[in-house]
């Protein structure tokens, strides 16, 4: 691509936040018809820098070029109208309004003064075709899955005249067949000329779109480098500075004829999300649940956990039946459900860390002194929680909307490192944490289980279920499509179970 | 760990002043001007007898305010504590003087039965809104005004509209006007609630529980947390606190009374937001909160001081709660977009 001036550019770009350099000095540029790929750890900067260029935040220091010329931009509406259009990692969407309402929100389109409601309508439905999701205009935001709320987020950003696309982290909940479908999207925009900043911690994404990948670290440039110079090894260490083993712990293999700890006898949830769904669990095993979005994956588990009513069917906990129990009591019997969307249902964003590693490990005795909360203990065993997980900044009494992404995700993930638990279900464990963080989540998982745990892995990340679970059940409309174990456990056969073909 | 620590870099009072600003909220400024303001405006003000009057006049909205952080703090309100204050004042008031005239030798049994009952009086306005609020998901707004209405309507019926006389008089010696080692027995009284309250929300799981579910109520069940009981436990221990406030109210005046109270939910709310509690729930602390009722306890003293009419201090109050929640906002501004 020759381009003598690039679209959009930093120069010594700088942020401070209240006692710490988010960014520092860092110098970067876009070129037309390009996919750039910021790359970094957790808290590396890269949220920063995009809140700057896309008008989300002021700079401290340095200054913003859009095609050569100067420019501050003063809101994020401003920006957009000069064509620079962010999806942030964070969503800012209206739970209440439609996805319409969502997509024109700030821009609505009018005749007079009275809104025109059929030119939007029209303007939704040739973008959502335009980009092949299947969303109904209609539909509230509050009731869909996150990751159809991150395909309205993404649909957002196509509503006006686009020569910059910044994406941060668009494909965390997205199942790799709806990522395919935003990658052949981006390549498309390029051919247009759009420039675009893709955020991300999959490497496989990278080398799918990416054409330069800039690394920063601690708030600091490290290096620009094309995409055929570069491969993982090179990049990992660019990123943390020095280099990072196997991605994927070698598990033991499982533990079979173990107790079984959890059965359902064919579950279904109100409203169908899960449909006579039937599996059952053992002590020491890893499984992997998966599917496309909205195939019911969580809802089965979430059924079983108790956070979802249930309609049909039964749920055995350790031999004993518990359908429609209370999350609290699956709790107080070492049963844990992490859930996918942390900011909504994960986290107490105004308190601190603390508070959020050890809220549901309370109600437990080790935390308890008599009626009191053992304080002593709790601040140790977060301490000690957060320098397992590389916590950055490790501050316990921060609260936890000031951390970065893949750190809020590590603190939720803490509480079941902090749990007495037999079973745990992890709904997308790794959504935004870095290479190494990620390292040290897989081992803890493989170390749960072969502690005589039970994990589930709920994700739309195939690779992770491929290179960990021990067993997967692959969903689809609800119910269970295929059961895989072994040398069967390959992506063709998951796949291939993907899209509901008759069952073996 | 991200980037260097920003140095403080250029000093000055007025960077030092944003600094203290963002960090404690504008209670300290608030009681630092009060207290320069009206220790001008009237020589009586800072003396050691003033500033124990204050105390003694603030117990009252003290109590009704920390009651109202619970329910500030798991996201809600209570509009109902004057109510709650008026039909606890009444109901003892009424329990009390016939058990007296009917017992005139057993005083402190019916101190005893009275003051219970007003408290539980008071406090089944606070199971009607837990109710609400906690299994049928009614709006705290709309629970706690309809049960405003519900309770000051009975209070009135009860007396008819006129106060309730004919309690003992140990009862307002001892609780109204009683000093114990050079303290009045009401401040003990606030004194223990507040130890109490301190002890539940910053020592045992369940303080952390009222936090948790006013932070966000989802995540507090998928951890575990009884969102239900929590909110049930909020809206009973608020207006429990609130009767017992009632009580020692009627105490000093030596009456019941269906008309007391009416600026309670006003000021308690008041109280609580400019010590910096969370209308959305899940921020304060109780410390502050006691603060914060002290503070409009010494404001409307210096007033009287200073013979301000009593309609201009309404004035005057509600003019401080919206400064309140306008500082608040700025104060988040500042913290969102500090560049230093
Ligand atoms: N509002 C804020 N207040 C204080 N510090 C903040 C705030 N937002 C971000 N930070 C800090 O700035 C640093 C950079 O954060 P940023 O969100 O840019 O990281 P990131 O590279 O996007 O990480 P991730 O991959 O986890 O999303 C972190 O140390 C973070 O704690
Ligand atoms: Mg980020």
């Amino acid at each position: 691509m020759v381009a003598s001036v690039p679209l959009l550019a930093t120069r010594n770009l700088t942020k401070d936040y209240p006692g710490v350099r988010a960014l520092d000095g860092v110098d970067f540029d876009l070129r037309a018809g390009e996919v750039h790929a910021l790359l970094g750890e957790n808290g590396a900067g890269k949220s920063t820098l995009i809140s700057m260029l896309s008008g989300a935040a002021a700079p401290s220091a340095g200054h913003i070029e859009r095609d050569g010329q100067a420019v501050a931009f003063s809101s994020v509406h401003d920006a957009r109208d000069r064509g620079v259009s962010a999806v942030f990692q964070e969503f800012s969407l209206i739970p209440q309004m439609t996805v319409e309402e969502n997509m024109f929100l700030g821009a609505e389109h009018r005749r007079g003064i009275f809104l025109d409601r059929a030119e939007m309508r029209r303007e939704t439905e040739r973008i959502l075709s335009e980009l092949a999701f299947d969303l109904k205009p209609g539909r509230k935001v509050r009731d869909m899955s996150r990751a159809e709320q991150q395909m309205v987020e993404i649909a957002k950003a196509f509503r006006s005249e686009l020569s910059v696309l910044i994406l941060d982290e668009p494909t965390a909940s997205l199942t790799s067949h709806e990522a395919e479908q935003l990658f052949r999207l981006a390549d498309d925009l390029t051919t247009r000329g759009v420039g675009i900043i893709y955020i991300t911690h999959r490497m496989e994404e990278i080398f799918r779109i990416g054409d330069r990948i800039t690394v920063l670290r601690d708030g600091r440039y490290v290096d620009t480098v094309g995409i055929d110079e570069a491969d993982e090894d090179r990049l990992v260490e660019l990123m943390t500075g020095s280099g990072v083993g196997a991605t994927f712990p070698a598990g033991a293999a499982a533990a079979s004829g173990q107790e079984e700890i959890l059965r359902l006898d064919g579950v279904s949830t109100h409203g169908g999300g899960a449909r006579d769904v039937s599996l059952s669990i053992r002590r020491g095993e890893i499984i992997g649940l998966a599917g496309l979005v909205g195939s019911g994956k969580s809802e089965a588990m979430r059924a079983a956990f108790g956070a979802l009513p249930i309609s049909a069917g039964r749920v055995f906990y350790k031999g004993e039946e518990v359908t429609g129990r209370s999350p609290g009591d699956a709790i107080g019997n070492g049963f844990l459900y992490l859930p996918a969307d942390r900011r909504e249902e994960g986290l107490l964003m105004v308190r601190p860390v603390r508070e959020n590693m050890s809220l549901a490990s309370l109600g437990g005795e080790r935390f308890r002194r008599g009626i009191f909360v053992d304080r002593a203990w709790e601040r140790r065993v977060v301490a000690e929680t957060s320098e397992c997980l590389n916590l950055s900044p490790n501050r316990p009494e921060m609260t936890v909307d000031r951390l970065s992404g893949g750190n809020q995700q590590k603190v939720m993930l803490a509480r079941s490192l902090i749990c007495d638990i037999d079973l745990v279900i992890l709904d997308e464990p790794t959504v935004g944490v870095d290479v190494g963080t990620r390292h040290a989540i897989y081992r803890f998982i493989v170390d749960l289980a072969e502690g005589g745990a039970a994990v589930v892995i709920v994700s739309s990340d195939l690779s992770e279920i491929l290179n960990l679970a021990d067993r997967a059940y692959v969903f689809h409309r609800g119910h269970i499509q295929a059961e895989f174990c072994g040398g069967d456990l390959t992506e063709e056969n998951v796949l291939a179970r993907f899209f509901g073909k008759e069952s073996a | 760990m991200a980037g260097a620590t920003v140095g403080s870099g250029s000093g000055g009072a007025a960077d030092l002043l944003r600094r203290l600003f963002v960090r404690l909220g504008i209670l300290p400024f608030l009681l630092v001007i009060a207290v320069i303001v009206f220790s001008l405006m009237s020589d009586n003000f800072l003396t050691g007898r003033n500033l124990m009057n204050v105390l003694r006049q603030s117990v009252y909205l003290t109590i009704v305010a920390v009651g109202q952080m619970l329910a500030l703090l798991t996201g809600g309100f209570d509009l109902s504590v004057g109510t709650v204050l008026a039909l606890a004042s009444v109901v003892g008031a009424l329990v009390m003087a016939s058990v007296h005239a009917a017992m005139p030798d057993a005083v402190f049994v019916a101190i005893g039965l009275g003051f219970l009952a007003g408290v539980l009086a008071g406090t089944a306005v606070g199971v009607a809104n837990a109710i609400g609020v906690a299994y049928f998901s009614v709006s705290p707004f709309m629970m706690s005004l309809g049960m405003a209405s519900v309770g000051f309507g009975i209070a009135l019926y009860l007396t008819g509209g006129v106060p309730v006389y004919g309690m003992p008089v140990e009862f307002g010696d001892v609780f109204g006007f009683g000093v114990i080692l050079g303290v009045p027995t009401p401040v003990w009284v606030a004194g223990l609630l507040i130890l109490f309250l301190w002890i539940l929300l910053y020592r045992t799981p369940y303080g952390r529980y009222f936090y948790a579910v006013g932070g966000n109520a989802k995540a507090a069940r998928l951890s575990g947390i009884d969102v239900r009981g929590t909110l049930f436990a909020t809206y009973i221990l608020c207006a429990a606190l609130a009767a017992t406030a009632g009580m020692l109210l009627t105490a000093r005046l030596d009456t019941g009374e269906a008309n007391i109270g009416a600026s309670m939910p006003l000021e308690s709310i008041a109280a609580c937001v400019i010590a910096g509690v969370s209308l959305r729930g899940g921020i304060g602390r109780l410390e502050n909160v006691v603060l914060g009722a002290l503070f409009i306890g010494l404001v409307q003293n210096g007033m009287n001081l200073a013979r301000i009419e009593s309609y201009l201090q309404t004035v005057v109050l509600g003019a401080l709660l919206i400064l309140a929640v306008v500082a608040d906002q700025v104060r988040l501004r500042y913290v969102a977009s500090a560049k230093n």
